[in-house]
């Protein structure tokens, strides 16, 4: 089975903070309909930062672990500890591998699903990031077996699924589940960034396959 | 937007930079972290220290009430979002003389996880650590679910109990203790005029029609429960009593502790005006005000619109509530 070198696979990292980054408007937006309209100021200013310090050489783990100090240790709010844990706990499973194969890059999101939700009290469902990222970390686990294309076509359409899910749900966690009722008929901002984030992260897997 | 901004980005680096020059005689700036705020007394042997911490934008809330008898040290977050752990972490550090940390902070997604991770980390360095959650926000959640609700201006009168409780020696068990107690017997209720603007964003973040008001509302604009006509002062200030004691047990001969806070862009007079008949009302119940605040102590940006904090006192959050303290949010001056 092909796979991806782990050395100098910073790069796809960068690749997700210019994503987060260009859509800072759009996912602000998002949030200001049911949250407090931060999402995109403080995901696009820590994914900005996180860019600037992963080097063109850096292993994919380094550059997690770049993502994650600067979420943990300088942008705080809800998102720094659940992305937090998402891109250190994907590090762990990546850090001792040279090459990244379908199915130890299911491992590693499969890592990354779990860390969200140990220190997350949230489930899927619950109108927040996990309704993409659970659904694609399943549609990565059931592809592995049938190489990268594949598995990251699946992984791109469950998210998008997964976060257009959130449509029509109620929120249970965070700021918009005061709301009830009113909460529904509104995407949830945390799951249209792990959706941008899975999207950016399959995106630069497949340059780095080729 | 018309707003006194230079970069939005660094708006809360310019913030904090200017709050330490103007009161450095009763605040200064950690070494080992540019987000947390300490009192000149933080970390005293042989007392408890007292942390909070949260999203900037409520000034002069948290880092205002780090002070004497009040908070050790404030975890600074962006503006609207909460401190990152190690800010907490830190602030807990700095805070410890010994005795341990009660960290007294505010029931928000964020906030919960970042002081679940600091108290975790806290523990690893043998800091001891308790904690209480303020929820005092009446219209965030129905009364079977206080669990959920918010905490907003609530949070300062619980700040000044559990300083004054430490101030005093009590244990870190007993600050835990008389700190829950305080939010217990504390009820607050927003009402918004007019949205607040994120300048990151620079547009509203939610909209309130002209003419219209939104009670219930948060400290971060999240949605009331009804937005209605916008009433003459007297009958806004009876729709948030009303809330609050639908909500609380409160008879004729209770004493209470007033906050009736500005939300950033209602003019101090009309606060004043609010609490005219406020206690007015109050009195008609033989419910005395024993001690208020009125101005702007904890606000959303430049919302319009004000919150209405009543604590219901008994002896010993009587004497707390009195203790004199200063810091640049609030000064109490012992009572004559």
């Amino acid at each position: 089975m092909t796979g991806f070198a782990n050395a100098g696979s910073g790069i796809v990292v960068r690749g997700i903070a210019e994503a987060v980054v260009s859509n800072r408007a759009w996912l602000s937006e998002i949030d200001g309909k049911i949250g407090d309209g931060d999402h995109g100021n403080n995901m696009a200013k820590g994914f900005a930062r996180a860019a600037e310090r992963i080097g063109d050489g850096d292993r994919l783990d380094a550059a997690f672990a770049t993502v994650t100090d600067v979420l943990m240790g300088e942008i705080g709010g809800s998102m720094g500890p659940l992305y937090g844990m998402f891109f250190s706990d994907m590090a762990d499973v990546v850090a001792d591998e040279e090459v990244i194969d379908p199915a130890l890059f299911a491992r590693m999101l499969a890592a990354g699903c779990e860390g969200v939700m140990a220190i997350g009290e949230a489930k899927a469902g619950d109108k927040c990031l996990l309704d993409a990222l659970v659904p694609a970390v399943a549609a990565a686990e059931e592809t592995a077996s049938e190489g990268f294309p594949v598995m990251l076509a699946a992984m791109r359409q469950a998210a998008t699924e997964g976060r257009d899910s959130t449509k029509d749900m109620i929120a249970r966690i965070g700021r918009a589940s005061r709301l009830g009722e009113r909460s529904r008929g509104v995407l949830d901002a945390g799951a249209a960034s792990c959706c941008l984030i899975l999207h950016a992260l399959a995106d630069g897997v497949e340059k780095r396959l080729t | 937007m018309q707003r006194l901004l230079n970069d939005p980005d660094d708006i809360v680096d310019e913030t904090v930079a200017g709050f330490l020059r103007a009161h450095r005689d009763l605040v200064r700036l950690s070494d080992a972290n540019p987000r947390v705020v300490l009192s000149h007394g933080c970390g005293e042997k042989g007392r408890v220290g007292v942390v909070t911490g949260g999203g900037s934008g409520h000034e002069p809330a948290f880092i205002g009430y780090t002070g004497r008898n009040l908070v050790d040290a404030v975890a600074v977050g962006e503006l609207f979002s909460s401190p990152t752990a190690k800010a907490f972490l830190e602030a807990i550090r700095a805070a410890d003389g010994g005795e341990g940390v009660a960290v007294l902070y505010g029931n928000y997604a964020g906030d919960n996880m970042n002081v679940k991770m600091a108290a975790r980390m806290a523990a690893k360095e043998g800091i001891r650590v308790l904690t209480v959650v303020a929820n005092d926000d009446v219209c965030s959640a129905p009364q079977a679910e206080r669990g959920l609700r918010r905490g907003v201006a609530g949070e300062i009168l619980m700040w000044k109990v559990g300083g004054a409780c430490a101030a005093r020696g009590a244990s870190l068990e007993d600050v835990q203790k008389v700190a829950q107690a305080a939010i217990d017997a504390t009820r607050s209720v927003g009402v918004g005029l007019a949205p607040c603007t994120l300048p990151a964003n620079g547009k509203p973040n939610f909209e309130i029609a002209p003419g219209k008001m939104e009670i219930g509302i948060g400290h971060h604009g999240e949605p009331g429960t009804d937005v209605v006509e916008l009433l003459p002062a007297n009958e806004v200030a009876d729709r948030m009593l009303e809330i609050i004691l639908a909500d609380h047990q409160l008879e004729a001969g209770d004493e209470v502790c007033v906050l009736l806070s500005g939300l950033g862009a209602t003019p101090v007079n009309e606060l004043y005006v609010l609490y005219d008949r406020v206690e007015s009302q109050l009195e008609t119940r033989e419910i005395r005000v024993h001690r208020s605040f009125v101005g702007n102590y904890f606000t959303s940006l430049e919302m319009m619109g004000a919150t209405l904090t009543v604590m219901k006192l008994d002896p010993q959050l009587k004497e707390l509530i009195d203790m004199e303290a200063e810091s640049p949010g609030l000064t109490v001056r012992a009572k004559s």
